[in-house]
């Protein structure tokens, strides 16, 4: 093994391979907004509950793209629906039915 | 004339005198046309009653002894004979809206339920024998006037205002049906934009429906020669002999009449017209306070069949500026619950803004955005939340993420308690202009006062409870209750409706005067605190779904706002007024159709060339500045303003 002098940290490796396309197509189905997303990040910045607590729906969508989905339910549990998110939404995506399908989706998991 | 023939004249009319007025023509009082109309009638009976019982049956125990308890009670009894008159018979709140639709509907509901009324009391007054348990007791009031021979020599004062009434209910009746038959084609005539779909079951009904009447009046008047009539049969009898000669096709048409009203009962069950009978049950349920706490169970089986699918939500539903909305109205919301069709439902359910006119508006009462909510929760209530950090909020304080929580009691060396605790909410921190504007109004009218939640706050439960997830949103409102009532304030203004409805109605704040700032501000106006100037401008007042319809508040805001410029009427308002599109109550409306909402909303605002719009709720003035800006619809320059702005900017 070649050692470059720096490594992977297996904690935060991202395995594509575990994205679940067919899932995705579901979540998709049940709300396309969630292709619109740009990352901006502005539904993070302005959420009630992540003033408490890691709140993030930019993360969460990441972390399905990451194959992560376990992250990103946790990510959601502490949302509170205010729908804050929904009024800053540049790509004025339906964030709150995003996270109630993001939910539905893969909350059986 | 010889003195012989005058005496037997006149013997003959003793005899005529002697005999009864009313005699059974027909000794059996029974002719097989009666058989569809009594196989329709029991069936529809042992339907009802089937069903009745099962509904009660399925309430929970204590709304049953509550409705039991509300028929006896004399307060709850006297609502319930004015609500069945006044909403099942005469329809007065359709009245109220639509006159010719109202006309329509008490014709067909008042005239029959007389016609039928009448019908019994001749019966009893002239052949008592055939009522009560006799075997013809079923039909024999509907079919009377066949069965009966009129002594024409011998009519009383009593028969003849018999006579008239009924010709004079049928006549309004039909009056009524051919109103019916003209707005099933022009329905715009009437006042109806939309019309609902009828159903296959609808549509059997309402065919036959039409025919009962006039049918009536042919068989009546073919036989008005034997059992006597008035204004309307008679002539119409003598228009038949005229047309025909002698002879009259009595049997057809009795026939006819038969198995019209057999159809009609028979197909009553499954069609839109079920409501004549479910409406009342619903009233009283209705009335005894009990609420239904599933869409389709219990209580709300009585309500889904009390809709009578009359469309009148279609007109009123924001959605419908795009007429591929129809199909997420009330009414066929109702109708799919009734079906049992789970996919359907969810997806109607979803798409409802909340903005609850159809509710408003509707002619029985029907509470369909509640039904809307209940059935969100039987998907949404089980989605798993933490909202454990709430509990450690006292933490969060620690580590300098918010604020301490207010304190409503004197410090240390002060006497006085601050007046009021002001609540923002989290949409008025995404609009500051408001909380700038609400602490403007407060310095300027010297009212000391708590920030509650100046450095941010939770949620107040009312997103989560539109979304049907009860449970998460009893959580939040327990913190916030927690927070209010450690304060000690005694009165709590906010600033968003939102947050408004829910606090009045889910928190029960003991001693502490929940209000909104739009009667606040109100208040202080009044008792001349607060001096704003009267300007030039003429505005206009949007009232946001959850202040207006959500807490019937209409008049503190115009009554403020009318002491600042000219205020001007918008196309719709009060409970008719729209929804502004951006409401938190649709789950699945897209950004480009909630877009269409607000131009409908706007254009209705800008009716009488205001120079502002005046809101109260956040979101609204959210809504409606981005539509004024980015209009691509033709609107005269008009800036949206915020209440609390517009009363700051008049001091």
């Amino acid at each position: 093994m070649v050692d470059f002098g720096f490594g992977l940290v297996p904690s935060s490796r991202i395995n594509l391979d575990l994205f679940d396309k067919e899932r995705y197509e579901e979540l998709a189905s049940m709300e396309p907004d969630v292709r619109k997303c740009m990352s901006c990040g502005s539904c993070t910045a302005v959420c009630t509950a992540g003033k408490y607590s890691a709140t993030s729906l930019r993360e969460a969508i990441e972390c399905i793209h990451n194959g992560q989905p376990d992250k990103a339910l946790g990510m959601l549990k502490s949302c509170q629906f205010c729908g804050k998110c929904t009024m800053v939404c540049p790509r004025g995506i339906n964030t709150r039915h995003l996270i109630l399908s993001i939910n539905k989706t893969y909350g059986e998991l | 004339m010889t003195p012989l023939s005058y005496i037997l004249t006149a013997q003959a009319a003793e005899v005529a005198q002697a005999a009864p007025e009313v005699i059974d023509r027909i000794p059996s009082g029974y002719n097989h046309f009666v058989i569809p109309f009594c196989i329709g009638i029991a069936f529809f009976l042992i339907w009802i009653t089937v069903g009745c019982i099962r509904l009660l049956l399925k309430i929970p125990h204590h709304d049953r002894l509550r409705f039991w308890a509300s028929l006896v009670n004399p307060v709850t009894a006297l609502k319930n004979i004015r609500d069945l008159f006044f909403d099942c018979l005469f329809h007065v709140k359709i009245w109220k809206r639509k006159p010719l639709l109202g006309y329509m509907h008490s014709a067909i509901a008042f005239g029959w339920f007389m016609l039928i009324v009448l019908g019994h009391i001749e019966v009893a007054l002239f052949v008592p024998k055939r009522l009560g348990i006799s075997k013809t007791a079923l039909f024999y009031p509907i079919f009377y006037r066949f069965f009966v021979w009129m002594n024409p020599g011998h009519t009383t004062l009593r028969g003849w205002v018999f006579f008239f009434l009924m010709d004079f209910f049928l006549l309004y009746v039909l009056t009524g049906i051919s109103l019916a038959v003209f707005k099933r084609f022009r329905s715009l005539a009437l006042g109806m934009k939309h019309t609902t779909k009828p159903s296959f079951a609808d549509r059997v009904a309402l065919y036959s429906l039409w025919l009962i009447f006039p049918l009536r009046l042919l068989a009546e008047s073919f036989t008005a020669d034997l059992s006597g009539g008035s204004f309307l049969t008679i002539p119409v009898n003598h228009l038949w002999h005229f047309i025909f000669g002698d002879k009259l096709w009595i049997m057809p048409s009795w026939w006819l009449y038969s198995i019209c009203l057999g159809l009609f009962f028979a197909a009553m069950p499954f069609s839109r017209y079920m409501h004549i009978l479910t409406e009342v049950l619903w009233i009283l349920l209705r009335n005894a306070g009990i609420k239904p706490n599933h869409p389709r169970k219990g209580v709300a089986e009585a309500e889904i069949y009390a809709c009578s699918s009359c469309g009148l939500c279609l007109d009123a539903c924001p959605m419908n500026v795009q007429k591929k909305n129809l199909k997420y109205s009330s009414v066929y919301f109702i109708r799919f619950l009734r079906r049992h069709n789970e996919k359907k439902i969810n997806e109607i359910a979803d798409k409802c803004l909340m903005c609850d006119k159809c509710h408003a508006l509707c002619p029985v009462g029907v509470d369909a955005p509640a039904l809307r909510r209940a059935q969100r929760a039987t998907v949404n209530n089980s989605i798993c939340f933490d909202y454990s950090y709430l509990d450690s909020a006292s933490a969060a304080v620690e580590q300098g993420w918010t604020s301490p929580g207010p304190d409503c009691r004197p410090a240390e060396g002060e006497d006085s308690t601050p007046e009021v605790m002001y609540f923002a909410g989290c949409m008025s921190h995404l609009t500051p202009r408001i909380i700038k504007s609400v602490e403007k109004v407060f310095k300027a009218a010297g009212v000391s006062y708590v920030f509650a939640d100046e450095g941010g706050g939770i949620c107040c439960g009312r997103p989560l409870m539109l979304a049907g997830r009860n449970e998460a949103a009893a959580k939040t409102i327990a913190a916030n209750k927690k927070m209010i009532e450690g304060s000690g304030c005694k009165t709590l203004v906010l600033s968003c409706p939102i947050c408004f409805k829910v606090f009045k109605e889910e928190y029960h704040l003991e001693g502490i005067k929940v209000l909104h700032y739009t009667q606040f501000f109100n208040e202080l106006i009044a008792s001349g605190r607060l001096k704003p100037v009267m300007g030039q401008e003429r505005l206009v007042y949007h009232d946001p779904c959850e202040l207006g319809r959500g807490c019937n508040v209409y008049y503190e805001p115009r009554a403020a706002l009318s002491q600042l410029g000219t205020l001007v009427k918008a196309s719709k308002e009060y409970d008719e007024s729209l929804c502004c599109g951006g409401s938190l109550g649709s789950l699945t409306l897209d950004a480009r159709d909630r877009a269409k909402i607000s131009e409908a909303a706007v254009i209705s605002l800008v009716a009488n060339k205001p120079d502002k719009i005046v809101t109260a709720c956040p979101l609204c003035l959210k809504t409606f500045s981005e539509s004024v800006a980015n209009s691509s619809y033709p609107v005269d320059p008009v800036r949206v303003v915020d209440f609390a702005e517009a009363i700051s900017e008049s001091l």
